[in-house]
């Protein structure tokens, strides 16, 4: 008998039981609402940056060094009248307003931050995926990533801008490699467990093609947990992006970020400390914003710490 | 019974709510029951039916979401809702003590299990070291531990289940308490070692007077154990009575149906299937084991040489206890593992060492429902696309695929219209419906069924069996049915095979092997099936 000679008829319906969405529990839970708050305060600062008072932030002016916070300079305008501008956060030793410069470094950090955080996830996502399912390779993969893993982040980074040129693609790439062996080692032990699922077992003997299987019935599984791996790599990435720049190998000194500014403000910080200060608060807000952003989602979405009755 | 003596407990209008937005307001409701010294009393209901709440508010273990409110817990004419937390702990252990279903996750793992036993001495009274461990040591010769003086110094995971059971039952019995609570003890069993844990919780409670309030979902159980019996659905007692009155004369609806569903020990005559061969293992085996480069590794040979034919039409029941290998087979014929040598012929194909490429197109030939309904849904997935994956895969079009799937849930018992929620707005039995029609969809000529019922309720169990008998019947399936349940293999199968470490030992007939086992691990095994005298299964599924 085949299935097309069966009637459709309709048969008693199931009961149906509403679980709570996934958005409100986000909204209740105090972390993420701060984090979020943060981070979003952070980006709209970044994206207006040019609108928010600033001038340029790579402008030298050897007249105004060394500027306290607050201080006032005229600015004698093209067409004769003069304007007086603030600096609110002081100048550095080259002159250049630290006010500005912070401002615009908030671009730069949150763009390394996200970009690294998207790379390594993806990357180490296609990575620990092939590990976890193909298992011949897994013992190659994970003993490559365990060499990766056994050397320092911060060193690693430092091999790796030194062998071209510094910019912002040298410094992400530096920052990333480090971070892959770490998303890898997460997505596998995700992949190893949910391929023991009956329900992958069940793809498989309905003949469910393994690339296939992996995006349809494994992949969705790795999503929350990357998700909040993510948001720590962010927060990592931003603080090994101004180590290195502090350090002297990063982003070029004349591109404000927060590292450069703080290195730039290292010699004379006994005398004018608020050239470290300023920055220093943003990345510490920075940093501590997406971590509790991060831990917020982790407790949400991770259902090994969310408390659900 | 002890008539005279006061109950050792008295439950009295107990009533404990449930969080709001639960299916219903309380999770029991109005209770009242009461164990003597000296007596059994089964607590039995269907999941949900608030037995293990119950058990819980007696021990005064009920969690904050779960508040009782109202009614009396009497422990020997002492209110237990009303004592402090302080007075609770001393009545733990001393009056009152409970065993739980899964031996290895409440036993410590990291404590030796000489002294998981002694802590409750060491709590309780002050008994020097010495004594302590002669206390111990009685009370394990007391519940048949070979060799305790060995014994008394091993970890958990060092001795067996049926093991682990006795040391968690020495552990509560040390303090000779008047009310021992066991919560489903021998479920997580293999049904030999079931038996013995049975009979020495009896011997026990009969030799020292406890009274015993012991909560299962299994009538075969019930009918072994119990003096009296207290039913229940959905957080009410629905009947009470001695086991004479409830399994013989149940007065109420809902224990006659109970009763009714529990499928019986005798095979319905069944006439020989005769269809063609649509699986024929030969010699297959199955080892399991790591090759080390120098030193060999443990080797586990899970299968060894097993022949099994399934005919058309035909349901072949594998059954055995744990670590048999029953699994094992079912997972090799279904090729989610490779055999290590033999034959596995679908049709005229040996599919025992085909290589994962070539594999994919017989894979539809055979179709696997799994144990666990709870993971054999993807979550993320709707049931229909679940459903649409395995004919779509092979290239028929999504329309089409979509419209058998509808068909099929029909025939499954559900809603055609319900294709687009998600597994988790069905119970347990309904998901084992959907799985039956995600398997069908292949149109398959064999369907292994890998304990597909032993989740489940046993109403829902009765229902689920009668629908693959008759999908078989209507498909004209060869169906292998893997079982440790021989209740379950009477109802369902033509012939079945019984293994016991990896090799079958007796095959035949259902009717001849339950009339006559030949062979003395069977016997062993009939012997051991709880309620074995008892009459059940008046409403069975018809061959």
């Amino acid at each position: 008998m085949s299935i097309e000679a069966l009637p459709a008829e309709i048969a008693e319906g199931p009961p149906t039981r509403r679980q709570a969405g996934t958005v409100r529990m986000l909204a209740r839970n105090p972390s993420v609402v701060i984090g979020a708050t943060i981070v979003a305060f952070l980006a709209i600062i970044g994206l207006l940056a040019p609108m928010l008072g600033t001038i340029d932030p790579a402008e030298i002016n050897p007249v105004f060094r060394n500027k306290m916070p607050g201080a006032e300079r005229t600015i004698r305008n093209e067409d004769g009248t003069k304007s007086t501008f603030v600096h609110r956060f002081g100048t550095d030793s080259l002159g250049r307003d630290i006010y500005s410069r912070v401002v615009y470094g908030a671009r730069v950090s949150l763009v390394i931050g996200v970009t690294v955080a998207a790379l390594s996830v993806a990357i180490g996502l296609v990575i620990g995926l092939v590990a976890g399912y193909v298992r011949w390779l897994d013992g190659i993969i994970m003993r490559f990533m365990d060499g990766l893993m056994a050397i320092p982040a911060i060193l690693l980074a430092m091999g790796v801008v030194s062998l071209s040129r510094a910019g912002l693609l040298a410094v992400v790439v530096a920052i990333v490699i480090p971070e892959i062996p770490r998303v890898v080692r997460l997505v596998r032990a995700i992949v190893l467990s949910i391929r023991e699922e009956p329900y992958v077992e069940a793809a498989i003997t309905v003949g469910t093609p393994t690339p296939t299987l992996l995006v349809r019935h494994v992949l969705p599984n790795t999503v929350a947990p990357l998700i909040v791996q993510g948001t720590f790599i962010c927060a990592s990435a931003i603080l090994i992006e101004a180590i290195l720049s502090f350090l002297g190998i990063g982003i070029p000194p004349e591109t404000p970020t927060w590292g450069n500014i703080m290195a730039e403000g290292r010699a004379l910080f006994r005398i004018y400390p608020h050239n470290i200060f300023y920055p220093g608060v943003c990345l510490a807000f920075a940093v501590l914003a997406i971590n509790m952003l991060g831990d917020g989602l982790r407790d949400t979405l991770d259902p090994r710490f969310a408390k659900r009755v | 019974m002890a008539d005279a003596a006061a109950p050792v407990l008295a439950i009295k209008g107990l009533t404990v709510g449930l969080p709001r937005g639960a299916d219903r307001p309380h999770a029991i409701e109005d209770i009242s029951l009461r164990v003597d010294p000296g007596e059994i009393v089964c607590v039995v209901g269907e999941s949900g039916s608030g037995k293990s709440v119950t058990a819980q508010a007696v021990m005064g273990l009920l969690p904050r979401e779960l508040p009782a409110t109202a009614g009396q817990i009497l422990l020997e004419g002492e209110d237990v809702l009303a004592a402090t937390p302080a007075r609770l702990r001393d009545l733990r252990g001393t009056r009152m003590a409970m065993i739980f279903q899964e031996p290895m996750t409440a036993l410590n793992p990291v404590m030796r299990v000489g002294d998981q036993i002694g802590e409750v001495l060491e709590i309780h009274t002050d008994l020097s070291e010495a004594d302590r461990r002669q206390r111990v040591l009685a009370i394990m010769r007391a519940v048949h531990l070979p060799e305790p003086e060995r014994l008394i110094d091993v970890y958990p995971h060092q001795i067996s289940g049926g093991q682990r059971q006795r040391i968690m039952i020495a552990a509560a019995l040390v303090l000779d308490p008047a009310l021992l609570i066991a919560d489903e003890p021998t479920t997580a069993l293999d049904v030999t070692t079931q038996a013995q844990i049975l009979k020495l919780i009896r011997e026990l409670q009969e030799r020292r007077g406890t009274g015993v309030m012991f909560i299962t979902h299994d009538f075969g159980v019930v009918a072994e154990i119990a003096h009296r019996v207290v039913v229940m659905q959905s957080g009410r007692v629905v009947e009470t009575g001695t086991r004479e009155d409830i399994l013989r004369r149940p007065q109420c609806d809902y224990t006659r149906m109970l009763i009714a569903s529990v499928p019986g020990l005798v095979p319905p005559p069944r006439t020989p299937k005769t269809g063609p061969v649509a699986l024929e293992t030969v010699k297959l085996c199955k080892t399991y084991g790591t090759r080390g480069l120098l030193l060999r590794g443990r080797v586990v040979r899970a299968a060894r040489d097993v022949d099994i034919v399934v005919r058309r039409g035909e349901t072949v029941g594998i059954v055995g206890e744990s670590g048999s290998g029953k699994t094992t087979v079912a997972r090799c014929v279904a090729r989610l593992v490779e055999p290590t040598s033999g034959a596995i012929r679908i049709g005229d194909v040996d599919v025992a060492r085909l290589p994962e490429s070539r594999l994919r197109a017989h894979r539809r030939h055979v179709q696997i429902v799994f144990q666990d309904p709870y993971r054999s849904l993807n979550p993320r997935r709707t049931v229909g696309a679940s459903i649409v994956e395995g004919p779509v895969n092979f290239g028929v079009p999504p329309a089409q695929a979509l419209d058998r799937a509808r068909r099929l849930m029909a025939l499954v018992g559900l809603s055609p219209d319900s294709l687009d929620r998600y597994p988790h707005q069905f119970s347990g039995g309904q998901r084992q419906r959907i799985a039956i029609a995600r398997a069908l969809a292949m149109e398959p000529e064999l369907l292994i069924a890998d304990e597909p019922v032993s989740a489940l309720d046993v109403s829902v169990q009765a229902q689920v069996l009668k629908l693959l008998d008759d999908v078989r019947q209507r498909f004209e399936l060869a169906v292998l049915f893997i079982t440790h349940d021989l209740r379950v293999a009477a109802q369902i199968c033509d012939r079945i095979a019984v293994m016991q470490r990896g090799v079958v030992v007796e095959q035949g007939l259902a009717a001849e092997i339950f009339a006559a086992p030949r062979h003395e691990y069977t016997r062993a095994l009939f012997e051991a099936a709880p309620g074995r005298h008892a009459e059940f299964g008046r409403a069975t599924t018809a061959a």
